[in-house]
């Protein structure tokens, strides 16, 4: 496959979750690059500062708009804005979400039900309005944040697991039906990022810094991939993690 | 082989690069300016840390709370008209390399790792290899803003708030959180170097070398090992940026991570006279003249990740002095004894004059005369007898030490090396403190 189809020419980018590590990290490459940015994050403050960074790494335009993603009812008009903002979309990028307490989500359904709702149903929100957009439109990307936790529940973090599995079945779902349009459905799975979301984990071998695992979500970006593990040995780590049969999974403390 | 007996705690989470000594402090991420004053102030001192590439205790807190800003690490504005440069504390010198360079601008000063904040370059008022040209890198400082713990902010610069801009510049992280700063990139045409490096044997070829020497960059690498008719040689390495226009690319990152603490008998006086001796020979002339990339030139150690290990898991004690021009010759000479006695000298040593750019900094270090910078391993009873005696020696010919560097100093040495301290104490915020600071204030025994 080709590698760099369109990198020199600049691009239209959707950050939705703008000021995560991640979608940090990415949108900077993506700035040095001339990109145009439509910003959205909850903290008026945070997001100045993340488009103030990106216009001067590089960006020909960025927007900062501030909305609680949370709220899918604002999604419709929130998305319009960001077409005519851009003059068009060429890459959406969802990159919001929590990590949740998992005791407490054990405990409490409401708590689950956040997680599901943030991580989840916003996204499908998001991403059934951006995959109506861009089929009409027969070309772009949808690049969504997911995680490693969603390939399998594990005892440790099963709802914030089960958010991130079920929308990797529905994106899976979504790239079937508009593949064929030409519009590329990415689904990124991050092992361990040293980010504010897993600053109380003790930092193991196994993290990457936010920079590491960018540069590999552009690259996948690039090459219009269907599924990014990043950094790439979490698809290894994750083959085996699921390879494991359930009667020993089940005993296992992970 | 430990220095206290039984010692296998858990490795704190935050090691300065010397990695003694090893102090338990809890550590809070700051990403956002917003993030501080912290919202459940914590019962314990704070002290902002950059990268944790100060040497000694300068970066440490004993059961406090260390403010990590490496978070804060985006860009603000860039003028290319002029070089100005806005950015968070947290933005690494390597950070600013890589959006610099490809642009046509280099650092005005850099110390010999790119891997230091910004925040962590003004609280050290660190020098580079220009120091003789250029001063110290708060010199090129055009302002910042400085957030105390409780809530208080303000902009600094020379002429707002310039008393907290003199205590802030070399204030070793004390007077409250740098959140941004602005300062000014000096433009290049080229990556590369004009390089020269010359071979000398003695002090005194040395001292002739500097005051010939009409470069930018200057800087000699020096024998500590040898003795006989190899005492003090070394090599005198000059550069300027190149005038051609040439590649103006983005650095390569590098790929070799140090992997292991080596044991303690790694590094001993043959293996370090084995270094030495290749080193010094690895320029085969007495002349070699060129160009060379600016990062083998200013970061030859950055090219491996974590060296420090090779040090062991005990650590290094570093020492860096500087002396007066009268007292110079004299005092180099009797401690490059002390040092070539002992044996304990490794492979990184540094010699160099100081120029007589003032410091803006109340505390900083630098001030003119030769300065010498080198490694120790540390070694039960020996290493730690050995920087005393030449911080005696540094003290009796009038020079001082670098706090970023220390780990040894009295509190006796830094006041007298630092006598404007009390002033300076002033400045310190209330809410903040460091294992330095505590040991240079008599707050804190030393130990070892």
């Amino acid at each position: 496959m080709a590698d760099r189809p369109a990198a020199a020419a600049p691009r239209r980018v959707l950050a939705l979750g703008a000021t995560s590590s991640i979608a940090q990290a990415t949108l900077r490459l993506l700035a040095e690059r001339h990109a145009s940015f439509f910003l959205v994050g909850r903290n008026a403050q945070k997001l100045a500062a993340v488009r103030d960074d990106l216009l001067t790494r590089g960006a020909s335009a960025a927007t900062a708009f501030v909305a609680d993603l949370d709220d899918t009812g604002a999604h419709p008009a929130m998305l319009a804005q960001a077409v005519t903002v851009l003059g068009g979309l060429d890459v959406a990028l969802i990159a919001h979400g929590v990590l949740g307490d998992q005791a407490e989500a054990e405990k409490d359904f409401a708590a689950a039900e956040a997680i599901l709702h943030t991580n989840f149903l916003s996204a499908v929100s998001l991403v059934t309005w951006l995959a109506n957009y861009f089929e009409a439109e027969h070309r772009g990307t949808i690049a969504v944040i997911s995680s490693v936790a969603g390939d399998r529940g594990r005892k440790s973090n099963y709802v914030y697991g089960a958010s991130k599995g079920g929308l990797n079945i529905f994106l899976d779902g979504v790239r079937n039906r508009i593949d064929r349009a030409g519009v590329n459905v990415l689904t990124i799975k991050p092992g361990f990022v040293a980010t504010p979301m897993t600053a109380h984990l003790p930092r193991g071998p196994l993290f990457a810094q936010p920079a590491q695992v960018a540069k590999h979500i552009v690259r996948a970006i690039d090459k219009r991939r269907d599924v990014a593990y990043v950094p790439p040995f979490w698809a290894l780590i994750m083959l085996v993690v699921r390879s494991i049969p359930r009667r020993v999974f089940k005993k296992m403390n992970m | 082989m430990d220095n206290s007996g039984s010692n296998e705690e858990q490795a704190p989470r935050f090691e300065s690069w010397g990695r003694y000594p090893k102090l338990q402090a809890d550590v809070v991420p700051l990403h956002w300016a917003a993030d501080f004053p912290l919202q459940h102030p914590p019962a314990s001192k704070q002290l902002p840390v950059g990268l944790g590439r100060s040497y000694g205790d300068v970066c440490l807190l004993e059961n406090g709370t260390l403010l990590e800003t490496s978070g804060m690490d985006r860009l603000v504005h860039f003028d290319a008209a002029t070089g100005m440069l806005r950015c968070e504390a947290g933005v690494s010198l390597q950070q600013i390399l890589a959006f610099a360079v490809p642009r046509g601008f280099f650092l005005p000063v850099t110390p010999g790792t790119k891997y230091v904040t910004v925040g962590g370059a003004i609280a050290n008022d660190i020098h580079g290899k220009n120091h003789h040209v250029a001063g110290t890198f708060g010199r090129h400082v055009l302002r910042f803003e400085l957030v105390r713990s409780d809530g208080a902010r303000f902009v600094c610069s020379p002429i707002e708030n310039p008393e907290w801009f003199a205590a802030t510049i070399g204030g070793m992280g004390l007077t409250g959180l740098i959140t941004w700063a602005e300062i000014h990139l000096r433009p290049i045409v080229s990556r590369k170097i004009e390089y020269r490096g010359e071979k000398f044997h003695g002090i005194d070829e040395f001292f002739a070398l500097s005051q010939a020497a009409a470069s930018e960059y200057t800087v000699a690498w020096i024998d500590c090992v040898s003795t006989g008719h190899n005492f003090a040689r070394g090599i005198f390495m000059q550069g300027d940026h190149s005038e051609t226009p040439g590649p103006l690319t983005k650095s390569k990152e590098p790929k070799l991570t140090f992997p292991i603490d080596l044991p303690e008998f790694a590094l001993n006086r043959f293996s370090m006279a084995t270094f030495n001796s290749l080193y010094f020979h690895k320029q085969l002339g007495k002349q070699k003249i060129g160009p060379v990339d600016y990062e083998p030139f200013f970061y030859p150690l950055d090219a491996v990740l974590h060296w420090n290990r090779i040090y062991g898991k005990q650590g290094l004690l570093q020492f860096q002095n500087v002396l007066p021009h009268e007292s110079g010759r004299e005092g180099m000479i009797e401690i490059l004894k002390a040092i070539t006695k002992s044996g304990l000298a490794s492979f990184l040593a540094v010699i160099k004059f100081f120029g007589d750019v003032p410091s803006v900094g109340m505390m900083s270090f630098p001030k003119p005369g030769p300065m010498l910078a080198l490694d120790f391993p540390i070694r039960r009873d020996v290493s730690f007898d050995l920087v005393d005696r030449l911080a005696r020696i540094t003290l009796e010919h009038g020079g001082r030490m670098y706090s970023a560097k220390d780990a040894r100093m009295t509190p006796e040495q830094f006041q007298a090396f630092y006598p404007q301290w009390q002033e300076f104490s002033r400045y310190v915020d209330p809410g903040f403190d460091s294992a330095f600071w505590q040991r240079v204030t008599g707050r804190r025994p030393l130990v070892g």
